[in-house]
């Protein structure tokens, strides 16, 4: 199926309780044809169980996920439709991976020569006739990757493809995954480091204890990283005091003001919310001998960690830039 | 549904299992049919019933009850091979990719019952002329008529496979009511070779309860044959073949049934 505008990912009010545990709550959000969006959050924070239901394997508490308007059960040969790989991908050990892909072949409407073609996309051709139960945990992964594209989806659905990959097998499928979305798919990602996904996805959705804490593109994230003017004096006292005078936030978790400086003897700050020139002059005007002024820029890695912290320490960290996505997210 | 059919029926041949089991049968249904065939045609040519008194046995009773030896011993391995087929799937967890593949879970569940008839018929066929190859040969060797020109006695050989075939099924829909693989094997092994025959001779042994006893499984089975080892020895008598069969295909439903509102209707996480 020709991959067209009207594939994207849609989630709207999902929940699911397993017991005592929430697992997704009151999830929305929405995933873009074109762009691969990376679904992020920390260890259980509900990814599996979100693709899980969008894939019709759990059943939501409330809410619904559509994929081009549709629940995953009432598509007609879905996996033409959807290529899905969930995390831990599991296979018979004792089948070989061509024979894996033809006992998929039939379902995903494609001849078993579709199935060496996906081998050779994702370099297991030489592996072919191995059993499974013999593979890498890489090897597996692109055993997964190869399946879901057996019936040539307009989406792709996949859940820490990167776990097992080494820095190569990285590069590739960042390149795939950029080429796939390039040709129109709607591709989704799920990680549990921004790092990882960081150079492959257009936008993100970061969740954390089943709710939506972030959606965005990632230049939008990266406006999160605000810049932090690094500054240091050898009078620890007069910088804390001029510090203090003007009103300058310092970053949560930068270095401590005090002692640290250059050379071990006097106090840096590291400031939120001001830039070099105004921290120059207001250090030139009250006399101050600076040793380092200087910008820099929080590493995208740091955004995300504030926003998926657990509650207390996010309300205390982050405040508003936090809190405004959020209501925004779903609305996309 | 066809593509459904396909897949699960290329599952089944894509692993070892089938072919492990299959020669495992057919040397047990040869040794079988062998050792049955030459305690029948020595001297006596007759078996001792269920209550202790010498049963006559003519010629085709000994040659039907040797060629219909696999519904009454040899059915564990068609069982065996179709509970697989549906355990594996949870033991190895790719019922997720399964029901990717097929989200209707209804669908899913008839795939496997239908993808496993060809495997029963191998099963069958080849069990069974394991079985009437090494019985007749016994036969010969001892000078007994082997009964295999007689055309009421290929019906019977024909119903046995058919049996087979049978139990294969059920083995689907056992599988889908105990999804747990080990537990699985160890029930089938022990209510095959141990609670069944038991509550067969139990039940038989008291007249009220006696007609109940058809209704089990194995008698069932033995049922489509028509004609075993356990009705020569007096140990009950059996439904005709068309209820038999009527009564194993029932047990394969209701225990695929039972699997799809229970196993298969809880959250695959
Ligand atoms: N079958 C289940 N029964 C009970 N709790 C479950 C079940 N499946 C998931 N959970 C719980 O739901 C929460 C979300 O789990 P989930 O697997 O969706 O997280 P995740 O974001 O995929 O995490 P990870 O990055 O570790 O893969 C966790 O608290 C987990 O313990
Ligand atoms: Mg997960």
């Amino acid at each position: 199926m020709p991959p067209d505008a009207t594939h994207a990912i849609e989630v709207s009010h999902l929940t699911k309780t397993f017991g005592q545990v929430r697992a997704v709550d009151d999830l929305s959000f929405t995933v873009r044809p074109g762009r691969v969006t990376g679904f992020l959050g920390p260890n259980g924070a509900g990814k599996t169980t979100t693709l899980r239901m969008l894939l019709g394997l759990v059943q939501p508490t409330a809410g619904t996920a559509t994929i081009g308007g549709r629940r995953y059960t009432d598509l007609d040969r879905p996996m033409q439709t959807v290529g899905a790989a969930l995390e831990a991908a599991d296979f018979h050990p004792g089948r070989t991976a061509l024979d894996h892909l033809r006992v998929f072949a039939p379902q995903a409407g494609v001849p078993d020569r579709r199935a060496h073609e996906v081998l050779d996309l994702v370099g297991l051709s030489g592996a072919a006739k191995r059993r499974v139960g013999g593979f890498s945990l890489g090897m597996r992964q692109r055993l997964a990757l190869a399946t879901t594209l057996l019936g040539d989806p307009p989406v792709l659905l996949l859940d820490e493809p990167a776990n097992g990959l080494d820095p190569e097998g990285i590069r590739w499928l960042r390149d795939l995954l950029r080429a796939l979305a390039a040709q129109g798919r709607t591709v989704l990602v799920s990680s549990h480091v921004l790092s990882e996904v960081q150079q492959t996805v257009d936008d993100v959705v970061i969740i954390a204890g089943g709710r939506l804490v972030h959606a965005s593109t990632l230049a939008e994230l990266s406006g999160l990283a605000e810049p932090r003017v690094r500054v240091a004096s050898p009078d620890a006292a007069a910088l804390d005091a001029l510090v203090a005078r003007a009103g300058w936030q310092r970053a949560a978790d930068g270095t401590a003001g005090g002692a640290g400086g250059v050379g071990g003897v006097g106090g840096v700050a590291e400031l939120v919310g001001t830039d070099v020139a105004t921290v120059g002059h207001a250090a030139f005007a009250a006399g101050l001998e600076l040793h380092e002024l200087a910008t820099h820029g929080v590493g995208l890695e740091d955004v995300f960690l504030r926003l998926t912290a657990p509650a207390p320490a996010r309300g205390a960290h982050a405040g508003a830039p936090a809190a405004a996505p959020t209501a925004a997210g779903g609305a996309r | 549904m066809k593509d459904s059919l396909v897949s699960e029926y290329r599952k089944i041949v894509t692993t070892r299992t089938w072919w492990v089991l299959l020669i495992v049968m057919v040397g047990y249904m040869a040794f079988m049919g062998a050792a049955m065939a030459f305690a029948f045609s020595f001297d006596g040519a007759e078996v001792t019933g269920a209550s202790g008194e010498a049963v006559p046995m003519d010629t085709t009773t000994a040659a039907t009850t040797v060629y219909t030896l696999p519904s009454t011993f040899g059915y564990a391995l068609p069982l065996l091979v179709g509970l697989l087929s549906v355990t594996s799937e949870f033991r190895h967890r790719t019922l997720t990719p399964t029901l990717l593949a097929q989200p209707d879970r209804n669908r899913f569940v008839v795939s496997k019952l239908v993808a496993s008839i060809p495997m029963g018929v191998l099963y069958g066929v080849l069990g069974t002329l394991a079985t009437v190859g090494a019985g007749a040969l016994a036969f010969v060797v001892n000078d007994t008529a082997t009964g295999l020109d007689d055309g009421a006695v290929w019906g019977v050989i024909a119903r046995t496979a058919l049996a087979l075939t049978v139990w294969c099924v059920v083995g689907v829909g056992l599988g889908f009511a105990m999804p747990n693989q080990v537990v699985a094997i160890v029930v089938v092994l022990a209510f095959t070779q141990f609670v069944e025959p038991i509550a067969r001779l139990v039940l038989g042994l008291n007249d009220a309860l006696a007609p109940a006893g058809k209704f089990l499984p194995g008698a069932a089975g033995e049922a489509i044959s028509g004609g075993s080892f356990y009705s020569a020895t007096g140990a009950g008598d059996l439904l005709g073949p068309a209820a038999g069969a009527a009564v194993l295909v029932g047990y394969a439903v209701v225990l695929a049934l039972l699997g799809r509102f229970t196993t298969l209707k809880r959250d695959i996480t």
